[in-house]
């Protein structure tokens, strides 16, 4: 058996480590090392409640808006008040700014760029790849740096800046959205949307949206060749099988994304149990997290983040990561667009997983779907802002009490949960999608969904960085800065 | 006509103890071609987290040649702040890899890098990470909120003779940091353009009060009351532009905003020690009605005397407009023709 230490990895957000025991060109085991640890929840303790939405975003650079709308939804969740339809709508379309730009960044400058490694050279697909997505000079990859920076021009107007945006409040925004740029921000979106079809798709929004099984995608694709970069994808990934590399627990977990007016979400939530095909809502008491072997400080049992410690101890032994293990009644699960699109019942993905299981292929479809999908959403909500309504209801936080914020960010399920006493932060748990995703083995010794994805990935004579392992590592766009906080 | 690699400006640009928000922020630098832009400036990305190719051995590979003089560093840009804890181990960040602390990675760099860049207020003062009790013993590169010392020590100074440059922010607004690099780049920023802070003068010789869309209110300390109303911040939401260095008014973030005309105050994030204000964000701190944090250069007893004054004289329209959301009332149409 030989081990492998592959690290750090880049075109990941933050600092990641995977060790590798490796027998006849296999994975045999991995275990998952996030390397950096801040103390955010630290940090937290003793805080007035309402200065978390500073702090929160500065969590992470990559999904700033969804720290900080998880932690606006436990403030309101604590004073028990609502947002009024417009800050909603406000909120949501931040959100989806964020969430898009983020699946765009990762497919085309974290994940694609692998293809166009020399050790692919031979394949049929390779200079067309190189062409596209080589790091600095892709030509597409450039197109899409582009496209995002016109696209976060709309973070701009309805939250100030982006990252680290603090116009989200328990109570709403504090920016209300004028006429006349209303009108600008749809043209913005409908640019995005052009670019999305154009370069992406080669095809409508709507008519990917409603592809409805993995055959419709596979002629879909057979129509015209590698005509748009998700087509070229589907070309590298039939040609490398990406449908048998790194299959997730089957178990998915969406808190739902974007709330509606209401109380429903555009996007639902559930826990989508593939081997049965069932779907439940998910059971929030169920969360734990188990710091068994994190280096941190252990309670005797997995602890609800209620009620959840966070306390340095560098020295633990057997403990290998900063992250501590989150589980779902015990289990471990996979979050991500995958989870919310089978928890909305999206046909093709839910095809795909019952086809191939959660894989390196179905991850990337998911996501990729998504911004076919979030994009006409965006649209109707911009359409939906009454001039002249509210954009904020104006609230006291209470000095004691509990809150729960639960959302989606682009990777999964997010969840703030506090405790506040005499007027303070008592507590402050956050449990991030990555920490669900790339989550160390539990006191029962059950591996992780990242940890359990990479058994069986192949690894080729003289490779020190796998780069199965470099597919299926990014093929859940990790976020190790959220993963640790 | 492109240079020859040799000829370029080589930037090494590493992550440690914050969020990545400054990476993710430069990618929005206002240009139509990202990479063209730092091509043309003569910048060579020899490696960036997001950017690159290179992984795992890979990159420690470059490490190594850097290290041992045959690769060259021009600028060494550190995003994050530096975490010597536990008990000055550095074991909060170990390179992953590599089994070494990020604080003797970038110390080793440093020694060998033509400038060193602190990109962020995390890698300039310590930064968000620093807040509260500092549970891991977070600092800046050359200084500890506004302290000089820092990973480096306040003697530090790189091959060019600079200290660490400092282009601090919470995040960094991208055009602070392409500009610094093009200067770098340039041979055209030197030690005078630096403050006292070693921040570039070209964005810190301002002030974020100056191109405020609230300066009408300000004028008449007509104020906002809550979040999402269009009055001036100062006086209760808790704003500091009008003491903090750096152009957000005037150099707009993604296009068209800034933290004021997103209807949040300014807290500082260009400032050392901002995470810990002593105070909410979100609240001026008073005393006897008047705020404690006075707009730079101007004395109190003055400042008192306009605010009764210009108070006294607030139209109606900036009155009422100044607490609500949208336009109640607009300036009146009362003649053409202007004079
Ligand atoms: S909101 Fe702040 S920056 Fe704007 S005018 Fe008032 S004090 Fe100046
Ligand atoms: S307005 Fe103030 S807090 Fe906002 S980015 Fe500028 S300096 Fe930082």
């Amino acid at each position: 058996m030989a081990r492998l230490l592959v690290g750090p990895f880049n075109r990941v957000e933050g600092d990641l480590e995977v060790s590798l025991d490796i027998r006849a060109g296999t994975v045999k085991r991995a275990q998952v090392n996030a390397t950096m640890y801040r103390g955010f929840e630290q940090i937290l303790q003793g805080k007035l409640p309402h200065d978390a939405l500073v702090y929160v975003p500065r969590i992470c650079g990559i999904c700033s808006v969804s720290q900080s709308v998880a932690s606006a939804k436990a403030l309101a969740d604590l004073a028990g008040i609502t947002v009024p339809d417009n800050g909603l709508h406000v909120t949501n379309l931040m959100q989806a700014t964020e969430n898009l730009a983020d699946h765009l960044t990762h497919f085309y400058l974290f994940f694609m760029p692998d293809f166009t490694r020399p050790v692919y050279a031979s394949r049929t697909w390779h200079a067309e790849a190189v062409r596209r997505f080589a790091p600095h000079t892709g030509e597409q990859m450039r197109e899409a740096i582009a496209s995002r920076q016109r696209w976060f021009t709309l973070l701009g107007t309805l939250g100030g800046k982006w990252p680290h945006t603090q116009s989200i409040d328990p109570g709403g925004s504090s920016r209300a959205v004028e006429q006349a740029e209303r009108i600008r921000l749809l043209s913005k979106l409908r640019e995005f949307r052009r670019f999305l079809e154009r370069h992406l798709f080669a095809t409508p929004l709507e008519e990917m949206a409603a592809l409805s099984s993995l055959d419709a995608l596979w002629a879909w694709h057979d129509a015209a060749l590698n005509v748009g970069d998700f087509r070229l994808f589907l070309s590298c990934a039939r040609d490398l099988e990406l449908h048998q590399l790194g299959a997730g627990p089957g178990l998915y977990l969406s808190f739902g994304a974007y709330s509606q007016p209401g109380g429903a979400h555009a996007l639902a939530s559930g826990v989508w149990r593939a081997s049965e095909q069932t779907l439940v809502e998910p059971d929030t008491l169920a969360i734990t997290e188990d710091a068994a072997h994190a280096w941190l400080e252990d309670a005797p049992m997995p602890l609800h983040p209620l009620q959840g410690m966070t306390l340095p101890n560098a020295d633990k032994p057997g403990a290998y990561t900063w992250n501590k293990a989150p589980r779902l009644a015990g289990e471990v699960v996979e979050t991500g667009a995958i989870a919310r699109q089978l928890a909305s019942g999206h046909p093709l993905v839910r095809d795909a997983v019952a086809k191939h299981g959660g894989c390196v292929l179905t991850r990337v479809i998911a996501r990729v779907l998504e911004l076919a999908i979030v994009v006409p959403m965006m649209e109707r909500w911009l359409k939906a802002l009454e001039p002249g309504d509210p954009y904020f209801t104006a609230c006291e936080l209470p000095d004691e009490g509990v809150g729960m914020g639960l959302g989606e960010a682009a990777r999964g399920a997010l969840g703030h949960w506090l405790v506040v006493k005499n007027g303070r932060i008592a507590n402050y748990q956050i449990v991030a999608p990555t920490s669900w995703n790339f989550s160390p083995r539990d006191a029962g010794g059950t591996p992780g969904a990242l940890e359990k994805a990479l058994e069986g990935a192949p690894v080729l004579p003289g490779e020190k960085s796998p780069v199965s392992v470099q597919h299926i590592v990014r093929s859940f766009d990790p976020c190790m800065v959220c993963t640790v906080h | 006509m492109s240079k020859r690699s040799s000829d370029m400006f080589n930037v090494l640009w590493l992550q440690s103890g914050g969020c990545g928000g400054c990476s993710m922020s430069l990618l929005c630098a206002d240009t139509t071609d990202f990479h063209g832009q730092l091509r043309d400036a003569g910048i060579n990305l020899l490696w960036h987290p997001s950017l690159s190719l290179e992984s795992g051995d890979e990159l420690q590979d470059l490490l190594a040649r850097v290290l041992d003089g045959r690769v060259r560093v021009d600028a060494l840009c550190i995003e994050g702040a530096l975490l010597r804890g536990p008990n000055g181990t550095g074991r909060f960040h170990v390179m992953a890899g590599t089994g070494v602390p990020m604080i003797d990675w970038v110390r080793r760099l440093a020694g060998v890098a033509r400038h060193v860049v602190a990109v962020g207020s995390c890698a300039a003062w310590g930064g968000i990470t620093a807040g509260a009790s500092n549970p891991t013993d977070a600092c800046g590169l050359q200084y500890e909120d506004d302290r000089p010392g820092g990973l480096l020590g306040a003697e530090f100074r790189s091959r060019s003779g600079l200290p660490v440059i400092n282009i601090a922010g919470c995040p960094t607004h991208p055009g602070w940091v392409i500009e610094s690099l093009m200067a770098l780049a340039a041979d055209s920023l030197a030690e005078q353009d630096l403050d006292s802070l070693a921040r570039p003068r070209f964005y810190a010789d301002h002030l974020v009060h100056h191109g405020c869309t609230r300066n009408e209110f300000y004028e008449f300390k007509a104020s906002a009351e809550k979040p999402s109303d269009r009055g001036c911040m100062m006086e209760h939401m808790g704003c500091k532009g009008t003491q903090v260095h750096a152009d957000c008014n005037t150099r707009l973030w993604n296009g068209e905003g800034s933290c004021t005309r997103g209807g949040y105050a300014c807290i500082a994030c260009t400032e050392p020690g901002f995470q810990e204000p002593g105070h909410a964000f979100d609240r001026t701190p008073k005393v006897a009605g008047i705020p404690i944090g006075l707009p730079t250069d101007m004395p109190k007893a003055w400042f008192v005397a306009l605010a009764s004054l210009s108070k006294s004289a607030t139209p109606k329209r900036v009155k009422i407009n100044a607490t609500a959301d949208h336009l109640v009332m607009t300036p009146a149409v009362r003649k053409t023709r202007l004079r």
